[in-house]
């Protein structure tokens, strides 16, 4: 190599020590997807291959997810920074307890929805590119929850976009035209004002590594307009997340696409708005989020009351799945509004339940319409008799969305309840009790019309064989119901992942080990 | 110089805004495009508008002369072109393919993904 | 613009702007210029055949389909950011390596490996998405 011959004393600006070949596990998650996602683009006529490879590359995530996971977990953050040149000059991929774990659970369900893309995902499909985009976007998003540093998070912002856009347009019926339209432009607007206001904290801060961000902040906080870079971030984060008033775009497009693309969108993508939104508060600004924590308080409020209302009045049994997404996403707010641990640690568990039971709702909704025909709830009808399993998957998942026992959503529920109420902030855990119950009803007219009431056609024709449907649907249903059985495990992920939001040393070392603090 | 800039950044935005109020998608998306160009000149002139020499080392020299500019902001407004030129050749293929499929542009009509009237859900059986 | 001047210009165009690609794509390695540029000037190339020809041709030109080609480029460069694995240096970190050719050494680095890759993916996803414009556009 030719730099080695310099006069310059190169330990200023490279790191210089050898890396483990064990440190490579953080780049699995991300490397691998991407890897096998380019050689779908290559092989797009070998249509044969494609399910394989996409299925076999997301389980490699998986357990690359598993590895990091477990080790985050024994020894702390972990950082790779690219290029060997020094944080924060190079850019750094730092995974902590809640990328790792947030990633684990976005990996999951990506590997279901591949799974049950089998039966959705023809040969044309496969032509056009799903597994392929499918593969892009999972780099993507595994991409989010790893990156340590904060433009680098608005690339991959775009990347998992951009091939969510593929995605939604799969087939260009007129619909999916017309939702993309909307999903794009809104979308495409609230990442371009994540890169506004990075350009202006770069300016205030003159750095955009994540951990250097936390170090100085406290420093200069009172010397930079902070307030205004927040709530920028705030908006374009919100946005991303569908919460209310910015969430129309979500209801208008998540039901166009294949519904092995919508389960996707709908368990992960928002998901990933709230955690730009917790790193961004709970370790960067938490002064600030403390400023904005009354506006996020009723922003939250209103996302999970205004949402669960717009389920009440879909017919479209994926419209009230949409509308059901934004309700969670609410939910997961309040929790970062307290700005407490147990408040994010509540909303860390919320949002791998709400990851998981949002991209099973969806593939149940799938399986209904292969097994009536329709999407509708004036004529999706007379499951129950006909095929028992399908109604009993339909009760655990809703009792799962609505916060009730012996299903996921109850604990993290609990968690949120407990900590508005700790944090003063009661009137929150009522917003939280209500959305829950109008959840409750939204899903419980579901289940009654298209479950429990008789027929209305005399003959549903069976178009698609459910199979591949429901093995989908226990793979998922395991750890749902594994959370709401014995929840500690979860619980403990989630406090130790807040807990690295709100005490940022273990992070900050991990990226500047010289940093004594 | 930085007023200048700040100027011109505030009139894209305005540009850009006002844009993408309309109700028509070739607008908003004239409007999205510049918006990009109004994020592009944020990064340049938040990474502060110096005269200083080109950060570019010379051919015998191992380091960087002391006093060149940043190039951090100018890479990352490459990068941010990249992106948001990518994006407007889709969005603009996207918005072409809507128009032919619905025959309009207008926002108000494009009603076939959630469609008017659509009636309360059954209310019991 | 199927009028005989252009017609009959346009190879000539063409195949100027790809020699003048790939001489930028590989200046940029130590000069301005680059895989991005470059294949955007590879991609105004095809779109340029496109617009004279018609856009068979120039799929017919491409042999490969254009995302079959972004995908590839896409392929090399992630090799290239992983190739350091080898070298105990983190991901994306420049390796270099040479070999004699004809008597001569050439150097070779992972990062004109990476910059070919971005060449590939600029290349094939504007040309798709040039040729699905100009497709509109005939039929």
């Amino acid at each position: 190599m030719a730099i080695e011959h310099s006069s310059v004393d190169l330990s200023d600006a490279m790191i210089l020590e050898p890396t483990a070949l064990a440190d490579w596990i953080i780049t699995a998650p991300v490397i691998i997807p991407l890897i096998a996602g380019a050689l779908l683009l290559m092989i797009r006529h070998e249509t044969r291959f494609h399910a394989g490879i996409a299925i076999g590359a997301l389980l490699l995530a998986l357990l690359g997810h598993i590895g990091l996971l477990a080790r985050v977990l024994e020894t702390g953050p972990l950082t790779m920074t690219m290029g060997r040149w020094l944080p924060p000059f190079g850019i750094s991929f730092t995974a902590d307890v809640l990328g790792a774990s947030m990633g684990l659970a976005a990996t999951l369900s990506a590997l279901v929805c591949a799974l049950y893309s089998l039966t959705d995902i023809g040969a044309r499909g496969r032509r056009y590119g799903f597994y392929g985009f499918l593969m892009l976007m999972m780099a993507g998003v595994n991409g989010a929850f790893i990156t340590g540093d904060i433009f680098n998070l608005y690339v991959w912002f775009e990347v998992f976009l951009i091939s969510s856009f593929g995605l939604l347009v799969l087939g260009s019926e007129r619909r999916q035209l017309d939702g993309a339209t909307k999903y794009a432009i809104l979308n495409l607007l609230g990442t371009t004002l994540f890169l506004t206001a990075t350009a202006l904290l770069y300016g205030a801060l003159g750095t955009l590594n994540m951990a250097d961000i936390a170090r100085v902040m406290p420093e200069v906080q009172d010397s930079i307009p902070a307030g205004t870079l927040a709530t920028l971030f705030f908006f374009a984060f919100a946005m991303k997340a569908a919460a209310f008033p910015v969430n129309f775009w979500l209801p208008a497009s998540y039901h166009t696409p294949r519904i092995a693309a919508a389960a996707l969108f709908g368990g992960v993508l928002t998901k990933i708005g709230v955690y730009a939104l917790l790193r961004t508060f709970g370790m960067l600004m938490p002064d600030q989020l403390t400023l904005l924590s009354t506006l996020i308080a009723w922003v939250a409020a209103a996302t999970m009351i205004i949402g669960v209302m717009g389920a009440l009045a879909q017919t479209d049994l994926r419209r009230i799945l949409g509308f059901v997404v934004i309700s969670g996403v609410g939910t997961m707010m309040a929790g970062l509004a307290l700005g407490s641990v147990e408040g994010f640690s509540g909303a860390i568990f919320y949002a791998f339940h709400s990851i998981l039971v949002m991209t099973a709702l969806y593939l149940l909704a799938g399986v209904m319409n292969g097994l009536a025909g329709t999407y509708s709830l004036r004529t999706l009808s007379g499951l129950y008799t006909s095929h028992p399993l399908v109604a009993a998957f339909a009760f655990l998942l809703f009792l799962a969305v609505s916060g009730l026992p012996p299903a996921s959503g109850l604990w993290p529920k609990v968690m949120l309840i407990r900590a508005s109420i700790d944090g003063g902030a009661p009137w929150l855990a009522f917003a939280i009790l209500l959305s829950s119950l109008l959840t409750m009803l939204a899903l419980g007219r579901v289940f009654l019309l298209a479950v429990w009431r008789p027929a209305v056609e005399p003959s549903t024709a069976m178009v698609v064989s459910p199979g591949i449907g429901y093995a989908a649907l226990l793979v998922l249903a395991v750890p749902i119901v594994w959370m709401g059985v014995y929840p500690e495990p979860f619980a403990n992920v989630a406090t130790k992942a807040a807990a690295g939001l709100t005490d940022t040393s273990a992070y900050i070392r991990s990226v500047f080990p010289e940093v004594v603090q | 110089m930085d007023l200048i800039f700040t100027l011109t950044v505030a009139v894209f935005f305005t540009v850009g805004f006002y844009l993408m109020l309309s109700r028509h998608n070739i607008r908003i998306l004239i409007g999205i495009a510049i918006f990009g160009n109004a994020v592009n000149l944020t990064i340049f002139t938040a990474g502060r508008i110096t005269r200083l020499a080109p950060p570019i080392i010379p051919i015998d020299a191992d380091a960087l002369a002391a006093g060149t500019a940043n190039p951090l902001p100018q890479a990352l407004i490459l990068t941010a072109i990249v992106i948001s030129f990518s994006f407007f050749a889709f969005l603009l293929v996207l918005a072409f393919r809507t128009y032919q499929e619905l025959g309009t542009d207008d926002t108000d009509d494009m009603r076939v993904a959630e469609p008017k009237n659509e009636g309360l859900p059954p209310l019991g059986y | 613009m199927q009028t005989l001047i252009f017609r009959t210009a346009a190879p000539y165009i063409s195949s100027l702007m790809v020699l003048f690609s790939i001489f930028v794509t590989l200046r940029g390695h130590n000069e301005p210029g680059g895989g991005f540029i470059g294949g955007l000037i590879a991609a105004s190339a095809a779109a340029v055949y496109g617009i004279a020809y018609g856009v068979p041709a120039v799929r017919k030109a491409l042999y490969f389909h254009p995302m079959a080609i972004a995908g590839s480029g896409l392929m090399l460069s992630a090799l290239s950011g992983v190739f350091s694995i080898f070298h105990g240096v983190p991901l994306m970190t420049g390796v270099w390596g040479s070999f004699g050719f004809l008597g001569a050494t050439v150097d070779i680095a992972t990062v004109v490996t990476f910059d070919l890759g971005v060449y590939l993916v600029v290349l094939g996803s504007f040309t798709s998405i040039a040729l699905a414009l100009e497709e509109r556009e005939d039929g």
